[in-house]
């Protein structure tokens, strides 16, 4: 039995789940079903799932149209392809009038490995945060992602929700508490704190436990949501530990780690080493050996820990 | 006021209403989109007025008929005929591009009752309209669909896009007019990216289509009931206009595209549009 399970996966059978109670739920894709488990609802509600073939801009556009008519869409595609290609529709035709439209978008991060650079999109999370009124989640793990999803059916406004395509490790049980906008706490620590989110938190836990044998107290956060950010968490952090280390699969411009830097900067300036992808594409190659390229890993965070517990000023 | 009218003369009096309306609202705001505004009078006028179901009083009604201003520049158009429509004071026309007015210089949903969508940047308005025509058929609704795209809005890809999905998904409750007035912020169609032949365009992309004068109330009229018979598939209606239309000064000139009337200007363009009243 394997412990581990892709989020886009979790996304497909949490999809089905919600719409089998929300009859207003419908799906929509761009010739990738497949690949973004968007299939798996449409197999059970054909009349609910619109495949609008490789058109990306024209998704965006019906999921609008299909929100206006009162309906509750989940578009999915690549998420190079949901917030790059189609940027602009996503700002003009659901944030600029507010609409209830969902764009769960897969195949994030450098994970996507052997499709490569063209398909590896490091600039997602920044592209949807600078939107107004955009709510940006990334989830760590399979348990978080399905949490999130249902939560989608409560939850009004535009939504971008990052799933990855590789499997990977579950931190959560089912008894998780997922609230958007709120950051979880993994474990509390004096000298550093490590903000994860997707793919990294469970980096980030591995991290903290070894630097426990090293003599220092990380703390780990999980912030799937990265917008509106659990300020209040960050700044919390900043002050008991004194240090922040930010990781995420994802460039270090614009995301995770910008968004934390937004905050401690402005309300409480401590050390920050930000972990992510150093302004490069990706390239091709197996999911683990990339994160090991791009140092997305444990022992990179661990690294950073230490980096910032160094820049800490020493106490007189 | 509002206005309530069936007749075909009716209709035309109330597009000069309009059309009064677009060149004073834009001369007060002393910005915004002239030609294209103008061009458009009829039509709207014509879903406004006569074709669509819909009620002012309560514009979230659910049945009503959906029209989305794909060309978002020619707001003034719209905000005239949801001002004539009792939407809101016709008092209010005089607000618009101001800060602070519901009236922007692009439509804004969320600020003014009886915009369906927010619209402005080229291209995405029929991909709406198709997600909202598709909604009503999930529903099995009666309520009907109609955008209105400029013609060098044609040049969007995402035109296309949604031009296949409409007639993919036979949406025959989505009605597309194009404006044809064949000019553009930077000259005219042909010679800026030609658009030409875009019934043609259109039919083979799966849409029955119906050319007509844009500016022949009955033509029109005929047209949108001609599009409301159609079963199975889309009707695309290509509308020849004039840009600039009821103004001998704007007619047909690429530079009133995005210029407002001055003062001397609307007193020549009011005694021109009332000549036809």
């Amino acid at each position: 039995m394997s412990n581990k399970v892709a989020t886009r996966e979790a996304y497909g059978k949490a999809l089905l789940e919600l719409g089998r109670k929300n009859p207003s739920v419908v799906a929509l894709d761009a010739d990738l079903s497949g690949s973004t488990k968007t299939k798996v609802f449409g197999k059970e509600f054909p009349e609910r799932f619109f495949n609008v073939g490789i058109a990306e801009q024209n998704l965006m556009g019906i999921a609008a149209g299909l929100s206006l008519g009162g309906k509750i869409p989940f578009a999915s595609t690549f998420a190079v392809f949901a917030t790059g290609r189609a940027w602009e529709q996503i700002r003009q035709s659901i944030c600029y009038p507010g609409l209830n439209v969902k764009i769960v978008a897969s195949h994030a991060g450098i994970t996507v490995g052997e499709d490569g650079g063209s398909h590896q999109s490091v600039e997602d999370i920044s592209l949807m945060r600078t939107i107004p009124g955009m709510t940006v989640i990334v989830p760590a793990d399979g348990v978080e992602t399905a949490k999130a999803i249902m939560a989608m059916g409560e939850y009004a406004g535009p939504t971008y929700i990052r799933v990855g395509r590789a499997k990977t490790e579950l931190i959560y049980d089912d008894s998780y508490d997922f609230r958007v906008g709120k950051a979880n706490v993994l474990k509390k620590g004096t000298d550093a704190t490590i903000i994860a989110c997707g793919i990294m938190v469970p980096e980030a836990l591995k991290a903290a436990g070894e630097l426990l044998a090293d003599g220092i107290s990380a703390g780990v956060i999980n912030m799937a949501t990265i917008k509106p950010l659990d300020s209040n968490a960050v700044i919390d952090a900043a002050k008991v530990s004194g240090a922040i280390v930010t990781a995420e699969e994802h460039s270090i411009i614009g995301g995770l780690g910008s968004s934390v830097a937004e905050i401690i900067s402005e309300f409480c300036p401590v050390p920050l080493v930000r972990v992510g992808v150093k302004d490069i594409f990706g390239t091709s190659g197996k999911p683990d050996d990339l994160m090991e390229r791009y140092g997305l890993t444990a022992q990179a965070i661990k690294k950073a820990v230490k980096e910032a517990v160094a820049k800490k000023p020493r106490k007189v | 006021m509002a206005l309530a009218v069936d007749d075909t003369k009716g209709l035309v009096r109330t597009a000069c209403t309009i059309r009064m309306d677009i060149v004073e609202m834009l001369n007060k705001a002393g910005s915004g989109h002239t030609g294209g505004s103008l061009s458009a009078a009829d039509i709207v006028t014509a879903l406004y007025f006569h074709k669509m179901r819909h009620r002012p009083s309560d514009p979230k009604w659910f049945e009503r008929d959906r029209f989305i201003l794909c060309k978002g520049h020619a707001a003034p158009v719209l905000y005239a005929a949801l001002a004539r429509s009792g939407y809101f004071p016709v008092d209010e026309l005089k607000t618009l591009r101001q800060f602070g007015s519901r009236l922007q210089g692009h439509p804004d949903s969320k600020k003014l009752p009886g915009v369906e969508i927010s619209t402005g940047s080229l291209g995405q308005g029929l991909s709406v309209a198709c997600g909202l025509a598709l909604s009503a058929k999930m529903d099995e609704k009666r309520w009907r669909v109609y955008a209105l795209l400029g013609d060098g809005e044609l040049q969007e890809g995402q035109v296309w896009e949604a031009a296949m999905a409409a007639a993919h998904y036979g949406l025959d409750n989505l009605t597309a007019i194009i404006d044809n007035n064949g000019l553009q912020i930077d000259g005219a169609c042909s010679e800026v990216m030609c658009v030409d032949s875009i019934s043609d365009k259109f039919a083979s992309f799966g849409w029955d289509t119906i050319s007509i004068d844009g500016h022949n109330m009955e033509e029109i009229i005929d047209a949108l009931d001609r599009a409301e018979a159609h079963k199975g598939r889309p009707t695309a209606i290509v509308a020849r206009t004039i840009k600039g239309k009821g103004c001998s000064l704007f007619e047909g000139k690429v530079e009133y595209h995005g210029t407002p009337p001055s003062d001397k200007e609307l007193e020549v363009a009011l005694k021109e549009i009332k000549e036809n009243f």
